[in-house]
């Protein structure tokens, strides 16, 4: 009889290297966020974060009564807001369909030129929020409506494409295959093999992507680009707080809305 | 005698089946939009003077001026990165406990509603409004973005956590629960290495959102590298302005690609 003395008794899940590893990663990430908050910190006058607490009571004194009156000017206001988020939906999902065409590997026609060149679109259109690109439409096209919309129609392409695109990808080759067999054309194959696959998953992110851009397009308005925004933006520049919030709940009325109907429609298609 | 059979055939419709809804449908799809473009007022006169600044901002795109803004430009992307580090670390902190809150299969009652209530506050808000809030609170700079950040992180992460411990399996937490574990035990090792890969892999994916982010907050006050466009768009120099545009898609695509990598190599 004889016993192991070298193995430990109590069971572990890793070995000590695998540990002594993971602290060792814990260290540099702890180590990082450091060295990050202490150049992040630089410049923080911290006298106004010790005021904070009473700065939020007084704003928020300041907030209660809502101006319940004010309700009626903000309706062409939100009336604006759905439009931008609505046109500018059904812009993005034009400019997007031929873009995830490209992007898709089994519908591009070129894998080496093309196709790099929409998955880069699709990047850039992503990486750049919607608030952005209006901030440049409105400088390049002027403020209003016009600029909400161009701006919600280019970051949605980025969405509706990598999505598109994946669906595309995802589409059942045996049927395809069939129409193909039939000696259908080129168009045909796509308009019989493969649309009629992607239709629920088209609809379904349309939908989504409307939802999201319907709560976009509500704070469009503050670098000029129309809509509710708008209205906030003036009412916080005159410090009108109970202006404030009465758009905010309304903001928040539609935003739950547009949720509801869009979780109803979706469920409807798919 | 043969019949005459059809020698076109037509797609049935996919998604409204009813010929009459279809119509109705379509006449309504088509009265909003006329109701909706009449409402766009487009003043083309300002559009055409505007095409020459479009056409100097894709210019300023394709040549990119990283000089001589550099200044400006590396001080926002110093505080953008710093704030979607330290944005993201403490607000996956915080969402930990509060996604296990939120877990209805380990949390009570009424730890589980508080916790669900935190979450929905913090979706339903904008950044953008958070932030301006919070810079009116805590005064211009990074640190009401990193707090504005940080409290969007947490609606996101809980979230995600809660739902994901609710759909672990269950037979894992029954086994440790057998042998007579504590509850911290049971989190520890039942709940733990279920969710972890998935729990690291939304983080890195908030971390690509919170530096998205980060890019926008600047434009009221926030700080970061939204500043610094802001500015540059402000006094018109398109090529500074294309400069932090193809930074900021740079950094998004390496952090996009990097992270994918990384949830691979971890799952």
């Amino acid at each position: 009889m004889t016993e192991i003395p070298h193995h430990s008794q109590v069971w572990t899940y890793r070995t000590p290297r695998k540990r002594l590893m993971l602290w060792g990663g814990w260290l540099a990430l702890v180590a990082l966020f450091v060295w990050c908050w202490q150049l992040m910190t630089r410049d923080t006058i911290w006298a106004f974060v010790a005021d904070a607490p009473s700065q939020a009571a007084d704003i928020g004194n300041r907030m209660i009564p809502p101006r319940l009156s004010y309700l009626p000017e903000l309706m062409p206001p939100l009336w604006d807001t759905i439009n931008i988020a609505t046109l500018g939906t059904i812009g993005g999902v034009i400019m997007a369909v031929p873009v995830a065409f490209l992007a898709a590997r089994n519908t591009t026609p070129s894998v080496h030129v093309l196709r790099p060149i929409a998955l880069f679109i699709i990047v850039a259109s992503r990486s750049i929020n919607s608030l952005i690109w209006a901030l440049l439409l409105v400088a390049i096209i002027g403020p209003g409506i016009l600029a909400g919309i161009v701006a919600i129609a280019l970051r949605s392409i980025g969405f509706v494409g990598k999505l598109l695109y994946e669906a595309i990808e995802e589409t059942d080759a045996r049927q395809i295959e069939a129409v193909t067999a039939t000696g259908a054309s080129a168009a045909q194959v796509l308009s019989y093999g493969i649309v009629p696959q992607i239709m629920p998953a088209f609809w379904g992110i349309s939908v989504f992507r409307w939802d999201i851009n319907i709560r976009e397009s509500t704070i469009l308005g503050l670098v000029g680009a129309g809509g509710i925004g708008l209205k906030l933006q003036a009412s916080l520049n005159v410090l009108a707080w109970p202006q404030v919030t009465m758009i905010l709940i309304l903001i928040l009325a539609t935003v739950v809305l547009s949720e509801w109907v869009s979780a109803r429609m979706r469920h409807a298609i798919i | 005698m043969s019949v005459a059979y059809p020698t076109t055939w037509r797609r049935p419709p996919q998604i409204v089946k009813d010929r009459r809804w279809r119509i109705a449908l379509q006449l309504g799809i088509l009265i909003y939009l006329a109701l909706a473009i009449s409402t766009v007022d487009v003043n083309w006169t300002r559009v055409y003077d505007g095409l020459e600044r479009g056409q100097r901002f894709i210019l300023g795109f394709l040549q990119p001026d990283f000089a001589s803004r550099w200044r400006d430009i590396s001080q926002g992307l110093v505080e953008s990165l710093t704030m979607t580090l330290t944005s993201t670390v403490v607000g996956v902190a915080i969402s930990v406990p509060i996604g296990i809150g939120a877990a209805r299969n380990l949390a009570p009652r009424w730890i589980y509603y508080i916790c669900r209530a935190i979450i929905a506050v913090s979706r339903a808000l904008q950044e953008i409004i958070i932030a301006i809030f919070l810079v009116a609170m805590f005064g211009f700079g990074p640190f009401a973005g990193f707090l504005t950040l940080s409290f969007a992180t947490i609606g996101f992460i809980a979230k995600l956590l809660a739902d994901d411990i609710e759909e672990i399996d269950e037979t894992q937490a029954e086994a440790i629960r057998a042998t007579g574990a504590s509850w911290l035990q049971l989190v520890n090792y039942a709940i733990q290495p279920q969710v972890m890969p998935r729990l690291i892999g939304l983080s890195l994916y908030r971390l690509d959102i919170n530096f998205r982010e980060s890019a926008v907050i600047g434009i009221v006050g926030a700080g970061g590298i939204g500043a610094t466009l802001n500015t540059a768009i402000d006094r018109y120099e398109y090529d500074s302005a294309g400069a932090v545009l193809l930074i900021i898609i740079g950094i998004v695509m390496v952090t996009e690609y990097s992270s994918s990598y990384l949830r691979k190599f971890l799952q």
